[in-house]
């Protein structure tokens, strides 16, 4: 076990490792910060500057997207929150160990399924000729089928459905972790159900809750399908903006300009849900568990 | 010729030192044993003898060849590790068989060879069972015979019997000595419990904070102590401190800290006015009046049964507590009865102080 | 947390009603591919196989359907080469951050999982953009035209592999933490070379993981939307195929089909890599 045999085998390791991230994820992030910079003068001729940013912030719609976006997602996330904790505490605490496997596992069913089949079945389900209208009708609680689709409550609804289980798994993980005796000593010096909540299982689940909203606001901020399919032309979600400058007006530069507002906005709000909560990226992400 | 020597072996970590200037022989074919308390820098020398670590300083040479340029997989030592580390993926046979199988043996010998190891660990036939069938000693058995089929030079033990309950340990104890001579292999064990040491060893060497303070036979270790540290972590022994006051050949007179003044042996290089201790061992005290320099008078305060262990313990009036063996007495004894104790000055030992 | 027993019952209603949440979609996308009609919308005609297997319009099976039959091939391709790279690149860095020590290790570690929270979008035109500017410095410095930098196959194996390595190298990580290092240290003493060593102890403790990794990669691959969106050539993979579909023609059963076929192989292949990572009593 020689000192050079480890140095080697750490540079034979740390290679893979550091092309990985340098080739797919950093230096394609710095591409895109580079052309958004560009600016198309003429043919192949380029300028640099902010003039796609000048764009950007000039142009209303835009703006207002990704302002919708950003709330919306926000929304989202504090929805999977609300409805997930308690789903998360049941699966982690309350449910017979054979039912708990049964039940993580029946959670994580719909992530491998495609975003595409998902989206799918909620039009099925929610358009006008689908089965929740055909039903209404046929019990004549309504008299004619309704369009439930095309509207900002089914996207959300549709996006909550894509990113609650991202935020189950951590938090079901981390309060596995919890021991019960940390409860017990909370009600045996006295507290209430509500007391012992707030100030032991919180506190101790803040890591957790904390990594599920992160993940899953920047799931819901660049979520494509759902909010096109569900929304219709009334979307308007930023990412759908991206695909357009990209795919179908070619406009790289813009498009590239939107893709790094969309990081920076989401980071940022990610930042300061950290600053708010405490926490750290090394205290959320890094943990080894 | 000596299996395996090492010449002051020295391990530093940064500014911590964690073996300094260790050096022992080993005769062939002989049980020696490191006995010292966790974190004394046992399982350090373990390792460097294994190669798992360099010293810093010094060499480590088996059968007379240095093998600090030898990498562990390439030295004839063999190691039963404190967990065991049996191959969980495997059977016990191809546990067995793996260094065999590295050593490029003739695969239709690997067969019988397994076979005649785990017939001399008195285990036969099990080769195709799973290691978590087995039993903790099983499966102690079975961590030897994978490194005795490889026939090495030394057999290094670390602390092999701390994860089994006392009606087995003992077991074991004779078991592993009784193997010992069966392989006439040399062993090397280390641990920090004493009675393992004692019971199973040719030769103790006992450590303490990097440095071995004294090697010895068992016996030599019990009756001979050579410092205050052997006196107290092997075999059991009453320590009263106090200063000497008076030295008289190998004589010296104790002022107690708790009042009074014995005689005892001077055991190292102390002299008047030191802070010393004073060791008294329970088997060498009897329950009666002697000379006053060698009487200490007190009240029965417990009677501890033990079988042939048993033990009386006198608290004198300073409050300190003293062990003494129970012998077969004219007149039982009960508690809060007065007694006194007595010996010959020759068994107790004086020492300097240890620091705390 | 106690709970009485009237809350319990409500408690668990509400998980009840979270899981039909949870099934809805996926029944209803599901079920109409047997629907003997050519929508996929009530009333219930009649219980058919024709969505599948039907060789000819107006009911078109999905096995009959040659755009969907090379979508399900492209993504089969894509989602092995996908996950064969990404099991690779994730044991090499499952052992480099378990093993080893180097600086700056939190903050690798952290970039190393930033890219699951990067929106599959951004990765995708990122990668478009970095590769097509390769391309053209290629072509105008060198002449040569690289087409494996343009759009296609080779570009969405790539934006998949930069996330999909993240996954697979947090999978391998935990099962590697729990490898008890001292049966690598026995196995160098009993005279086992290094690489020995890890073939023979190592890397059978960590098999399961590594199956595990691997599918969960190919699944993911296989679902894959947004960042495939972006890097897709002329060869589509299935959801794309199947977007576009939707898209241009409109909803007929045979997606419901697609759908079935999608997730009785997902959730085959997912019952695989949760068996597989279940303690066995001899691993």
């Amino acid at each position: 076990m020689g000192r050079d045999a480890g140095r080697l085998s750490l540079i034979l390791l740390f290679t893979p490792f550091a092309l990985w991230i340098g080739l797919l994820i950093v230096l394609p992030q710095l591409g895109i910060g580079y052309v958004s910079l560009r600016e198309k003068v003429g043919v192949n001729q380029y300028e640099f500057g902010f003039g796609n940013y000048a764009d950007f912030f000039g142009e209303p719609i835009y703006r207002n997207t990704l302002l919708r976006t950003a709330w919306m997602s926000i929304l989202v996330t504090i929805l999977a929150l609300i409805i997930g904790f308690p789903i998360a505490y049941y699966i982690a605490k309350l449910a017979r160990a054979r039912i708990r496997a049964a039940l993580f596992l029946m959670c994580l069913i719909p992530l491998w399924v495609s975003d595409l089949v998902r989206a799918y079945g909620w039009i099925v389900l929610l358009r006008e000729t689908g089965v929740v209208s055909t039903v209404l009708v046929g019990a004549g609680l309504i008299t004619e089928p309704v369009e439930m689709l095309y509207n900002d409550v089914t996207v959300v609804i549709g996006l909550v459905y894509t990113v609650i289980l991202f935020m189950i798994v951590p938090l079901v993980s981390t309060l596995q972790g919890m021991d019960d005796a940390l409860l017990e000593a909370g009600y045996n010096l006295g507290g209430s159900r509500f007391t012992v909540f707030r100030r032991i299982v919180v506190p101790y689940a803040m890591p957790g809750i904390v990594a599920g909203c992160i993940i899953t606001f920047m799931l819901a901020a660049g979520s494509y399908l759902t909010p096109i399919l569900l929304g219709g032309k009334n979307s308007s979600w930023f990412t759908e903006q991206i695909y357009n400058q990209f795919i179908t007006r070619y406009n790289w530069e813009a498009g590239a300009t939107f893709g790094v507002l969309l990081l920076v906005f989401t980071s940022l709000v990610v930042w300061v849900g950290l600053r708010l909560t405490g926490q750290s990226l090394v205290t959320t992400v890094a943990r080894k568990d | 010729m000596y299996d395996l020597s090492c010449a002051g072996v020295t391990k530093k970590f940064g500014p911590f030192t964690a073996v300094s200037d260790v050096s022992l022989n080993i005769p062939s074919g002989s049980f020696f044993s490191i006995l010292g308390p966790s974190g004394c820098g046992k399982t350090t020398l373990m390792r460097m003898i294994a190669g798992f670590e360099t010293p810093s300083s010094g060499d480590i040479r088996i059968k007379g060849e240095s093998v600090l340029s030898i990498p562990p997989n390439r030295r004839n030592v063999k190691m039963v590790f404190q967990n065991l580390a049996l191959f969980p993926m495997m059977s016990v046979g191809e546990n067995i068989a793996y260094g065999l199988r590295c050593r490029g043996d003739v695969r239709s010998e690997i067969a019988g060879k397994v076979a005649r190891v785990l017939d001399r660990v008195s285990m036969p036939g099990v080769e195709d069972k799973q290691i978590d069938q087995l039993s903790g000693g099983q499966k102690q058995r079975i961590a030897i015979a994978r490194c005795m089929v490889l026939e090495p030079d030394v057999l290094l033990l670390d602390e092999p019997l701390g994860a089994l309950d006392l009606k087995l340990r003992e077991h074991m104890k004779i078991e592993l000595k009784q193997l010992q001579h069966r392989f006439a292999t040399t062993f090397l064990y280390i641990t920090h419990d004493q009675s393992e040491a004692l019971v199973m060893s040719d030769q103790v060497a006992v450590m303490n904070a990097g440095r071995f303070e004294q090697i010895g036979t068992p016996k030599e270790l019990y009756r001979g102590p050579v410092s205050g540290f052997v006196a107290g972590f092997v075999g059991d022994a009453t320590c009263l401190p106090g200063t000497i006051t008076d030295i008289r050949g190998q004589q010296a007179r104790v002022a107690l800290d708790s009042g009074g003044q014995v005689i005892g042996c001077l055991c190292d290089e102390s002299g008047t006015g030191d802070a010393v201790e004073v060791f008294l061992r329970p088997e060498a005290m009897q329950i009666c009046s002697g000379n006053d320099d060698t009487t200490l008078r007190g009240r029965v305060d417990s009677l501890l049964f033990n079988g042939a262990n048993s033990r009386v313990l006198m608290r004198m009036g300073s409050g300190q507590i003293i062990e003494v063996a129970e012998t077969a007495q004219a007149d039982p004894l009960t508690e809060g009865a007065q007694i006194a104790v007595s010996w010959r000055p020759e068994q107790a030992r004086i020492f300097a102080r240890r620091a705390e | 947390m106690q709970v009485s027993g009237n809350l319990l019952w409500i408690y668990r209603v509400y998980v009840l009603i979270f899981f039909l949440y949870l099934v809805a979609p996926l029944c209803a996308a599901g079920v109409f591919a047997f629907n003997d009609s050519l929508f996929p919308s009530l009333p219930w005609r009649g219980f058919t196989l024709d969505w599948f297997f039907s060789p000819s319009e107006p009911k078109l099976g999905l096995f009959h359907d040659d755009r969907l039959l090379r979508g399900i091939g492209n993504s089969l391709f894509i989602g092995v080469i996908v996950a064969t790279i990404a099991t690779a690149l994730g044991t090499c860095n499952a052992f480099l951050f378990v093993r080893k020590t180097f600086r700056f290790k939190p903050l690798l570690y952290v970039m190393m999982v930033v890219p699951l929270v990067i929106p599959g979008v951004i990765l995708g035109i990122s990668i478009l953009v970095f590769a097509s500017m390769i391309a053209n410095f290629f072509d105008s410095t060198l002449g040569l035209f690289v087409t494996w930098l343009r759009p296609g196959i080779p570009l969405i194996v790539l934006g998949q592999c930069s996330f999909l390595t993240t996954i697979t190298s947090l999978v391998i990580a935990a099962r590697l933490q729990k490898f008890d290092i001292s049966l690598e240290e026995a196995a160098l003493n009993l005279g086992a070379s290094r690489p020995r060593v890890l073939l023979t102890v190592t890397f059978p403790f960590l098999f399961p993981a590594l199956f595990s990794a691997f599918v969960v990669a190919f699944l993911v691959s296989f679902e894959n939307f947004n960042t495939t969106l972006m890097l897709v050539g002329s060869d589509a993979p299935l959801t794309i195929t199947m977007y576009d579909r939707m898209v241009k023609v409109g909803s007929t059963p045979v997606l419901n089909a697609v759908s079935v076929v999608l997730m009785l192989g997902s959730g085959l292949l997912a019952l695989a890599s949760v068996v597989a990572q279940r303690p066995q009593s001899a691993q």
